[in-house]
């Protein structure tokens, strides 16, 4: 296919065909990554803004180092303003740095849409890191290209998502990843962070652990995001972790070659035990490399190499 | 003298639908005459009303004018004209202000303002509680001489049930309406859209439905216990407009308004992050479109009205949690209240009740929302068939925050007499009086 998509900014209006497009791009990407010389020319020239308008390390850092390997220049412009309030700075400052002439500006922000917004107004291309608790198309495509190499396909496994589905921007991505791909996928936490009008996204809604768990193929744990809570949805920590933890016990209910993920930083104790995260199940840190292949192809798309190298 | 000629005179306070004209003299309606009992000679304005409606004067009885204090956004003299344009011949103002409306100065203010500046009728609401803080009530009998015709907090509902329990039974000496913005604050806070599947799939912060309708409830309640008067202002939600419906079935004393965006348009108006479908409360399901459209047809709703409410373009040109909320609606409130017509349910006489009669009853303007001989000569005249397209340049307000536009509409006000003088004219021939 031809790749026509200036923006990413959710998984929402990705066809099935544009999805295999960016991995079978982050395959080919992979190969550079297993070089001696990990690095290509393909963006030289290019410049790529990394704009984080919310603390993130390990998605900062992977399209740092993605955007580094495919020779494109890197800017880091972190801003310590996380308030929604200050939407006339989001709009100036993103102006500002589009009249410098880069190439994609990646953006975090903690307003949902704010992609979406930015988009309008700027010429460059914009990737979508995490917009409130709206998408994080990256994050979705790497869970989707993850799975795809432990299992070799995605139609018809269980996956089932645990936590605070409310607030998290990374299943409203996995849902369209998996979900395009024909996944059985479901939900599951408490009452007070799943809505029920979640069910409407195809996914089968559950607020017991155990059914959730039963014959998965793939457990993917969230983080309890208590920096999100104003209020609180559960009552604590402690019954939390004994309500929605995932701990050998449970996850003994999975299929025997079940997969355990989580989007990161992990609460150990909490979502997930130690022993698990530290487990062969576990493929955290594959979903961590996987991301900087995602994301070599989607900076690769956007910069138009792909049209390039035809 | 002037003769609005044989139109169709719709005035439900008189039991009145029937093809005549109207004589206005000395800003009252002086005459009606059936058709062919038009003067041949008429020593003054004839406005030729063939294949037009004539109806009392419409009144939008929720609406922001932004002035004193945000001018930019609004003022009287473009609000008025807004209105006019829109077909209105009054408009009730809401008290968030600055300073906010809670002192006859500021009363007094926005009258003399509209008296010189204005091209409708300017009938301004005074704050509950000084300053909108929910705290302490303001000088009601004070306000009411100086021109209040209601009071309200809107912006904001009372959140303390005392507070509200006491204003409702000290209104009560001076027969005064108290209108409020039913929301509970707890339950909405940080909330930006309605809860429900579009809300969640763009992961924006909800707000649940019950944050009105508790508000509805303990507003009722309150009014039915003290046997005080209270409007509930734009409901949005279908168990808002099931407990109205309890409320007047219990003989409590509450009447109920909606907008014409909540019975146009529901949340799936918000998808792409649109900021100009964002409003306070918000727009909601399906569900509640159908039951709010349900209320305005058995009668359980009383008004329509705008909720006009101005913002610069730069509130609303950004993330859609930061936005401001509100929408303009002087100049597509009653076309898109004519939408109603189409399926036969809501009859142009019930129409006029909802955006004319009931206003001036519920609010107590005696001399409006009637065609009678004596009432005062505010008239609008509608054209029924015309079809137009809403654009900015029909825009006379200061401010472009609207769904609408490229809308497609279908009936216009095409002239507005206000006290007999014309405000608003699209008539070949009639020009508004400067």
């Amino acid at each position: 296919m031809e790749w026509r998509r200036k923006h990413v900014l959710g998984l929402a209006d990705f066809s099935t065909e544009e999805i295999e497009f960016v991995i079978d791009t982050a395959r080919s990407m992979e190969d550079v990554l297993t070089r001696d010389i990990k690095k290509v020319p393909a963006l030289r020239g290019k410049t790529v803004v990394n704009l984080f308008f919310e603390a993130s390390t390990r998605t900062r850092t992977s399209f740092e180092i993605a955007g580094k390997r495919l020779s494109a220049d890197m800017v880091n412009f972190s801003s310590a303003v996380s308030s929604v309030e200050k939407g006339e700075t989001l709009l100036d400052t993103a102006r500002n740095i589009d009249s410098m002439k880069p190439s994609i500006i990646v953006i975090r922000h903690p307003a949902s849409g704010a992609a979406h917004f930015l988009s309008r107004y700027v010429s460059c291309s914009v990737i979508n890191a995490g917009d409130g608790s709206n998408e994080h198309p990256t994050q979705g495509l790497l869970d989707l290209y993850s799975v795809l190499k432990a299992k070799d396909k995605v139609k018809g496994l269980k996956i089932t998502i645990i936590g605070d589905i409310l607030h998290s921007r990374v299943v409203r991505s996995s849902l369209h990843s998996f979900g395009r791909m024909g996944a059985d996928l479901w939900l599951c936490g408490p009452a007070s962070l799943v809505p029920r009008e979640m069910g409407r996204s195809g996914a089968t809604i559950t607020y017991d652990i155990r059914e959730a768990v039963r014959d998965a193929d793939v457990v993917m744990m969230l983080r309890i995001q208590l920096e999100r809570q104003k209020t609180a949805f559960f009552p604590s920590l402690r019954e939390y972790a004994r309500k929605y933890g995932l701990n050998s016990e449970i996850f003994s209910l999975a299929k025997k070659d079940a997969v355990i993920m989580h989007p990161g930083p992990i609460n150990r104790g909490v979502e997930l035990s130690d022993e698990l995260a530290d487990s062969a199940h576990s493929i955290i840190l594959n979903q961590v490399e996987s991301g900087v292949a995602i994301r070599m192809a989607l900076l690769y798309l956007l910069a138009g190499g792909h049209n390039a190298a035809h | 003298m002037l003769l609005i000629k044989e139109g169709r005179v719709i005035d439900p306070e008189s039991g009145r639908d029937e093809w005549g004209s109207i004589v206005v003299a000395d800003g009252k309606v002086a005459d009606f005459l059936p058709n062919g009992e038009a003067p041949k000679r008429f020593d003054g304005t004839v406005i030729d009303a063939a294949g037009k409606w004539v109806l009392p004067g419409l009144i939008d009885m929720h609406v922001h004018l932004r002035d004193p204090g945000f001018e930019w956004k609004e003022d009287i003299r473009t609000g008025t004209a807004a209105a006019a344009s829109g077909g209105f011949a009054s408009v009730v103002c809401m008290a968030n202000t600055n300073p906010v409306n809670d002192h006859p100065e500021v009363t007094r203010y926005i009258r003399e303002k509209a008296a010189s500046q204005g091209t409708a009728n300017v009938f301004p609401v005074a704050a509950v509680t000084r300053g909108l803080e929910g705290k302490e009530m303001t000088d009601f009998a004070e306000l009411q001489e100086a021109g209040a015709v209601a009071f309200s907090d809107d912006g904001r509902p009372v959140r303390s049930a005392l507070i509200l329990r006491r204003a409702l039974e000290y209104a009560k000496a001076f027969d005064l309406l108290l209108m409020e913005h039913a929301e509970d604050h707890e339950l909405s806070e940080g909330g930006a859209a309605n809860e429900g599947w579009t809300a969640h799939r763009l992961g924006i912060p909800p707000i649940p439905s019950a944050a009105e309708e508790i508000a509805i409830a303990r507003d009722i309640l309150l009014a039915r216990f003290t046997g005080g008067r209270i409007h509930i202002q734009h409901i949005s939600t279908k168990m808002g407009v099931d407990l109205l419906r309890m409320g007047k079935r219990a003989g409590v004393r509450v009447t109920g308004e909606t907008a014409p965006h909540y019975f146009t348009l529901t949340d799936a108006a918000i998808e792409g992050y649109n900021t100009h479908a964002k409003m306070n409360p918000p727009l909601r399901g399906e569900e509640d479109r159908m039951a709010i459209l349900e209320g305005i047809v058995d009668g359980t709703i009383d008004v329509i009205a705008s909720d006009h409410a101005p913002h610069d373009e730069y509130t609303k040109r950004c993330e859609f949690i930061a936005a401001s909320n509100g929408i303009i609606g002087l100049e597509t409130a009653l076309p898109l209240s004519m939408g109603l017509l189409a399926g036969g349910k809501v009859t142009p006489a019930r129409l006029v009740e909802l955006m004319s009669a009931a206003p001036a009853r519920i609010l107590g303007l005696k001399e409006k929302g009637s065609l009678r001989k004596g009432a005062d000569a505010d008239i609008t005249i509608v054209d029924p068939e015309t079809e137009w397209e809403f654009g900015e340049s029909d825009v006379r307000s200061k401010s472009r925050n609207t769904p609408f536009f490229g809308w497609k509409m279908r009936g216009r006000a095409v002239a507005v007499l206000c006290h007999g003088r014309i405000t608003h004219s699209l008539l070949k021939g009639i020009a508004p009086v400067a």
